[in-house]
């Protein structure tokens, strides 16, 4: 079988796994990383997205071996190490950006990619990012005010 | 998904080795069609060749007047690449508006001109700007690359190492998305290059194609007026859920002005 080693959360890992193994399965199964969700399986709800050296991807629709070699950051790893929210998860709090919550790890690694991209989009921007990103509860609104909080207490 | 063996060769010359070795082998890119496909077990490569780790066919660089964009050059890189804004910003825009923003942080310009879906953006931009693909054998002009639906002209095995653009004096894209996935429902490129004035049209039929009477009718100058008289049959166009092909033919004439209006600047 072959081996895959990649940088999870800053994390070393490695594991063993097959030429089929997703990233999403990886995470979730091998590392029990269960923050990353699987909403669809077929690269439409955006509800697997995590960083791979620092660009979003739906992981469900990346082989574990792609990853090879690389960082990858998931929605375990926002947080700070003393437990304090990562501003865009304090943001979704803050604005009632989400209701039952599954899509809200692929949403947050999303719209943190964005205001990487982007520190200071504008609500058309943010709904545009948010194209791959699906959500059956919440109508958006709440989601885009958020972002766009987010990305002002960032700026500072 | 059935399994495979995954390679992830260095250079190009070990992929195609890799390819030729294997019983069935499939080039794996960035696996926004190729990962569905195999997850309904519509395709069971023995191995899956990822070029993901071949440095030479990423990135873009200028040359003689051409832009030549690497295979495995990912939509995001090409919309947001300041020479590709500055010299065919049409083309920025094109790979911008492909599908959302994680399927461009995976998708390449590459296997998106491999696949050669119907209502791909890519196969637009190449045959509207009279690009060239660059293969690990030769060099297909545009013209004779995309032969009809999910086909084109490479051969098994054959690797296709970048798309060379000619830089255009104008060129302007527009597309009628599909709300849900962003593929064209029609797309439609208009550009005067060094080969002169070629309009080329995606998602309205089984393969891209060239309007000839949108390109007389520009020869004189480029505007939306000079093609308002520019219209398409519906035979023979693509009829589906999305779209009945009488709706597509309207919508070549319509896009094709909103794409001469681009173009004009
Ligand atoms: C949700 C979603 C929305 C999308 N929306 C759009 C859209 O709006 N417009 C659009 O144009 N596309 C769209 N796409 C498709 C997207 O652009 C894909 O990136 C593209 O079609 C395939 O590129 P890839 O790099 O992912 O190739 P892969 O899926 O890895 O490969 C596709 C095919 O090309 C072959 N191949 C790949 N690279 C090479 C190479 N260098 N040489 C020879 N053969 C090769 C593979 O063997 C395979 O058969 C969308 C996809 C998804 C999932
Ligand atoms: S689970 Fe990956 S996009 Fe829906
Ligand atoms: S909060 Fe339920 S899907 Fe978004």
């Amino acid at each position: 079988m072959p081996t895959v080693s990649m940088t999870v959360n800053g994390r070393a890992v490695t594991g063993d796994v097959e030429g089929r193994t997703l990233l999403v399965q990886f995470l979730r199964e091998q590392l029990a990383l269960t923050g990353t969700h699987i909403g669809c399986d077929t690269s439409q709800c955006g509800a697997c997205v995590v960083h791979v050296d620092g660009q979003s991807v739906k992981s469900c629709t990346l082989l574990a071996l792609q990853a090879d070699g690389s960082e990858v950051t998931t929605i375990e790893g926002l947080a700070a190490s003393n437990g304090d929210l990562h501003p865009m998860q304090e943001a979704f709090r803050e604005h009632h950006g989400l209701q039952c919550g599954f899509c809200t790890p692929g949403m947050v690694m999303s719209a943190v990619d964005l205001l990487n991209k982007n520190p200071n989009p504008d609500e058309g921007e943010i709904r545009e990012w948010l194209e791959g990103n699906i959500c059956r509860c919440t109508g958006y609104h709440n989601i885009v005010k958020a972002i766009q909080s987010a990305a002002e207490n960032m700026r500072g | 998904m059935y399994n495979f063996n995954h390679h992830r060769p260095g250079s190009v010359d070990a992929a195609a080795a890799a390819l030729s070795s294997a019983d069935d082998g499939k080039i794996l890119a960035g696996g926004m069609t190729l990962l569905p496909t195999l997850k309904q077990r519509l395709a069971n490569p023995s191995d899956l060749v990822d070029l993901g780790g071949i440095a030479d066919l990423k990135g873009i660089r200028e040359d003689g007047g051409s832009l030549i964009v690497g295979a495995m050059t990912t939509h995001a890189a090409v919309a947001d690449d300041a020479t590709v804004k500055a010299k065919i910003p049409a083309l920025a825009a094109l790979a911008e508006g492909i599908g959302d923003a994680q399927v461009r942080n995976c998708g390449t310009i590459g296997g998106s001109v491999a696949n050669n879906d119907p209502a791909a953006d890519y196969p637009a931009a190449l045959v509207g700007l009279d690009a060239t693909v660059h293969t690990n054998k030769r060099q297909i002009a545009a013209d004779d690359f995309f032969t009809g639906m999910f086909e084109t002209a490479l051969d098994e095995g054959e690797i296709i190492t970048a798309v060379a653009f000619p830089i255009p004096e104008k060129a302007g894209y527009a597309k009628f998305a599909n709300p849900a996935s962003r593929y064209a429902i029609v797309g439609v490129m208009v550009a005067k290059g060094p080969a002169g004035t070629r309009v080329a049209v995606t998602g309205a039929g089984p393969s891209v194609f060239r309007l000839g009477d949108a390109e007389s009718a520009l020869s004189g100058g480029i505007s939306a007026d000079a093609v308002s008289g520019v219209s398409v049959a519906a035979d023979g166009l693509n009829s589906d859920l999305h779209a009945s092909s009488e709706y597509r033919a309207n919508l070549v004439s319509v896009m094709l002005r909103r794409a001469a209006a681009a173009a004009a600047g």
